[in-house]
């Protein structure tokens, strides 16, 4: 069983027709494995998050057992587009910075 | 799974919390394994339905231990839901197993709002982030602290 960033972003990016994967390895050392995934894909539109979040937990059903912590963004094309154009693009990987910020009206 | 209610059991015992297996109507509403079937369909569908807002952690909500239980008790915090029901999934091996059964969900922690499973830490922080939770928590009756916060800030 291959449990390796490279290996859930091939498994992710094929299995899913995404246009854009980012797998991160988050395992702190010496403990189980942790992954943060990025997917970008049009499967994704029109359905609420809890549904594409179960797409990403069925694609990588086999690998779930065996990953101890486990945290998923899951975008379409357009959504990807807007989120990089945002000043804080770059650190969507980073959700624990943006709790205390109030909802945008 | 009858082995691991078995050592829970043991376990319960041990800790002198043999009360709470002989008069389940003493069942704390939040933490404590809740019994031989605390794992079951039957009574996660009870639990889940029995408070609007029920939260699966590790750990409590005033020590979470995991860094994502930790989000998602800061996060209602943050709206002003105070009343919500939380159970510790550390305490009871059968619950923690059970709950991710009963929803198809690999991780801990888990939502639910009204008997509806909502999702994990991720999803109720894009929830947060978009607005989506302070609607959801209004279709429950539950008025989001920041709706308050944010007309001061209006109003300043």
């Amino acid at each position: 069983m291959e449990l390796s960033a490279e290996s859930l972003r091939e498994k992710l990016l094929r299995e899913l027709e995404a246009d854009h994967v980012e797998v991160e390895d988050t395992t702190p050392s010496r403990c189980a494995s942790s992954f943060r995934v990025l997917v970008v894909s049009s499967k994704f539109q029109g359905k609420p998050l809890l549904q594409r979040h179960r797409l990403v937990n069925s694609c990588l059903a086999a690998e779930l057992p065996h990953i101890h912590a486990f945290e998923q963004k899951t975008l379409t094309p357009e959504q990807w587009d807007k989120e990089r154009l945002k000043p804080l693009g770059g650190n969507y990987l980073q959700p624990q910075l943006l709790i205390g910020w109030f909802p945008r009206s | 799974m009858s082995g691991s209610l078995g050592r829970a059991s043991a376990a319960l015992l041990h800790w002198g919390r043999g009360v709470l297996l002989r008069s389940p109507a003493l069942r704390p509403r939040s933490s404590g394994p809740g019994g031989p079937d605390s794992g079951s369909t039957e009574h996660l569908d009870g639990l889940v339905k029995k408070d609007k807002v029920v939260v699966f952690l590790k750990g409590t909500p005033e020590q979470p231990q995991c860094g994502f239980s930790n989000a998602v008790v800061q996060i209602l915090r943050l709206h002003g839901v105070s009343n919500y029901a939380a159970y510790n999934v550390l305490e009871d091996p059968a619950l923690r197993q059970g709950i991710k059964d009963y929803s198809n969900w690999p991780t801990i922690p888990q939502v639910y709002l009204n008997g509806e499973f909502v999702g994990g830490c991720d999803i109720l922080l894009q929830m947060h982030q978009n607005g989506d939770l302070v609607e959801e928590l209004k279709k429950l009756g539950i008025r989001s602290a920041l709706l308050d916060a944010k007309k001061d800030q209006d109003s300043k």
